[in-house]
């Protein structure tokens, strides 16, 4: 397992923790704040003197805003500096300003939750933590430093020599306290500094949106593709087979010329319907025009297997949800009618709350496999798209069950 | 190649070359094409207009793209029951057909692929027949209903599966029994025993008779 922070680094056998970066690094940590909270006082001091002397003229008030933002000064220190002794990057907790301008900005920090905890974490920093660093540092390093130390100050060459084994032995036990506290302090540090669930959250959501976004592309884009096909090359296909159908009107039966325009007309047609499948395949009309219901009971109807149909839903729902689980159900009737020497199947379809539900079953004999080639896998990857779920239960010589769940509500209906 | 009876055609098609090899092949078989547009408002209005004996549409229509001229179809029939409409189509999917086959009570309606036009004779004959109120249904739409399998049509005979996607067609029983190389007479007896199976009232009537078969198919 690969030690990412001080506290996991205290766990290891000694020999190894004694032996590895952490204890320096604990101790580089400690050092460090002890600067940066030395550093902190002396400069917070200044300003609230100053600002409360000034604050009898009221100018002094305009002092408080950077009191309140030197905050972020320390917290940015901090989070940088915990790199030390935790390898994972805490993140800044900050939004962007909505607006351009620095006027925004200070508006926007100054109504963030995270400024004023970084304002908190820098006081408590200048009044307490350094000095806890300082006193950890100090009684854990005094007897190793005084032992080590002793030929400056013993006389006696043996007595002292003894005191230097003493303290460099006692040397590796002082990584423990230095290494605890440090490794504690960053992760009270991470609790206050890094972004909470919600300021992640923002950026969960927006990324979600992005993605969705890219959902619609990949619709739009799609509708397109089965526009054009429409317009072009089936209306194309369809006035084609009509001019070889006149064109067999007037050529004298069993003549070599109506064979081959027959044979002609008769491959345009066999063109034209594997075109309409690929359009359908692409993107089916009637999900589009009348919704899952519609066009699942057209697929049902299309199954070499009796396929019961039960889909009930109070509205339409979003583009992108109506076509996975369209696919979905698909696929799932494909596998049946290849695989499952089923006699019967079912499709049933719920809105749960925002969640659609939809379960596709039969009475075959099991054992489909993701993993297979059955197309299941590439169908959980284009539920996944949209937030859902799949579930798949398919016991060998047992029923099949493919179940879908897709949230509804994040999604636009744009598209 | 003159037809029976001269139809008076309004077409709604807005691929061009379609449209114009549509009109070109109505008037090679006699037939007047009173009026050929584009979208489905315009289908609307020459309808008003010229009061054709039939009209062609397309599904998908501009501005929407969409299922415009089915749309139209259904409206056109809500206020003239005895309009007939044939509905051409790229899509197998029985929902268009099911919705089409519900207005008007399903007299003088008919859903054909677009690939059929290329069997112009069959075309022009299925035109004809739903001008003259009965109902064709593509048998590729036919055949996707057949193949829901439920358990009424598991009792019935390969011969009387075949008569009944015919029928389902809107064929008659002269036609069927010449598509199925059978005597009238036999194709009476499949027709009688297949309605017993599946409960179906016996008529007289072939277009009634065409009726209850989709009705039952539908399910």
């Amino acid at each position: 397992m690969t030690v990412r922070t001080a506290q996991e680094a205290l766990a290891q056998r000694p020999l190894r923790f004694l032996a590895s970066s952490w204890p320096w690094r604990s101790l580089a940590y400690l050092f460090s704040g002890v600067l940066l909270g030395a550093v902190t006082l002396a400069v917070l001091s200044v300003l609230v003197s100053t600002g409360l002397i000034l604050a009898l003229g009221l100018v002094g008030l305009l002092l408080f805003v950077p009191i309140a933002l030197s905050g972020m000064v320390v917290a940015r220190f901090e989070r940088w500096r915990l790199r030390l002794v935790d390898i994972e990057p805490a993140l800044d907790p900050h939004r962007p300003p909505q607006r351009p301008g620095h006027r925004a900005w200070l508006v926007t920090r100054l109504r963030e939750q995270a400024t004023w905890r970084e304002l908190g974490y820098a006081v408590v920093s200048a009044l307490a933590l350094w000095w806890i660093d300082l006193a950890v540092i100090f009684l854990a390093l005094y007897l190793p430093v005084v032992g080590m130390a002793a030929p400056f100050y013993l006389p006696d060459l043996l007595t002292a020599l003894a005191a230097v084994v003493v303290g460099v032995l006692l040397l590796p036990i002082s990584a423990y306290p230095i290494t605890a506290w440090a490794g504690a302090r960053a992760a009270l540090t991470r609790a206050v500094l890094a972004p909470r669930d919600a300021e992640l959250g923002e950026r969960l959501v927006e990324v979600s949106a992005s993605r969705a976004r890219l959902v619609d592309a990949f619709e739009v884009e799609r509708r397109r593709i089965e526009r054009d096909l429409h317009d072009g090359a089936q209306q194309r296909l369809v006035a084609l087979t009509m001019t070889l159908g006149l064109a067999r009107l007037d050529l004298p039966p069993e003549s070599a010329a109506a064979d081959q325009v027959g044979a002609a007309h008769e491959q345009a047609k066999a063109a034209l319907a594997e075109l309409r499948e690929l359009i359908r395949g692409i993107h089916p009309k009637v999900l589009a025009d009348r919704g899952l219901p519609a066009a699942v009971g057209d697929v049902a109807g299309r199954s070499p297997v009796p396929v019961e149909v039960d889909i009930v839903l109070p509205s339409r729902l979003p583009p992108p949800v109506e076509l996975t689980a369209y696919f979905v159900v698909c696929e799932g009737l494909a596998n049946i009618a290849k695989h499952s020497a089923a006699s019967r199947a079912r499709v049933r379809g719920r809105l749960v709350e925002d969640l659609l539900v939809v379960e596709v079953h039969d009475d075959g004999v099991g054992g489909a496999e993701p993993s297979a080639g059955s197309g299941l896998a590439g169908l959980a990857d284009r539920v996944a798209v949209v937030d859902g779920r799949l579930f798949l239960s398919s016991p060998v010589g047992g029923a099949t069950q493919l179940r879908v769940e897709i949230p509804c509500a994040q999604i636009g209906s744009s598209g | 190649m003159r037809a029976d009876r001269q139809l008076r055609v309004a077409i709604a098609e807005d691929a061009v070359l379609l449209r114009e090899g549509l009109v070109g092949l109505l008037h090679r078989f006699g037939h007047a094409v009173v009026a050929s547009v584009a979208d489905a408002e315009s289908l609307v209005a020459a309808v008003e207009q010229h009061e054709p004996d039939i009209v062609v549409t397309d599904v998908r229509m501009p501005p929407g793209f969409s299922d415009e001229g089915l749309r139209a179809a259904i409206a056109l029939r809500a206020t003239r029951p005895a309009l007939p409409v044939l509905v051409l189509s790229q899509y197998v999917e029985q929902t268009y057909a099911a919705e089409l086959l519900d207005s008007g009570r399903g007299a003088g309606v008919g859903y054909l692929l677009k690939d059929r036009i290329g069997d112009v004779e069959e075309f022009v004959d299925a035109l004809a027949r739903v001008a003259a109120g009965g109902t064709v249904v593509d048998p590729e739409v036919v055949r996707q209903l057949l193949g829901r399998r439920r358990d009424p049509l598991l009792r019935l005979t390969p011969r009387e599966r075949e008569v009944l996607a015919l029928m389902a067609e809107g064929r008659s029983n002269a036609a069927i029994a010449r598509r199925l190389v059978v005597s009238e007479a036999a194709v009476a007896k499949h027709i009688g025993s297949l309605l017993t199976k599946l409960d179906l009232p016996p008529a007289e009537d072939d277009h009634r008779r065409v009726l209850a078969v989709l009705a039952f198919l539908r399910g």
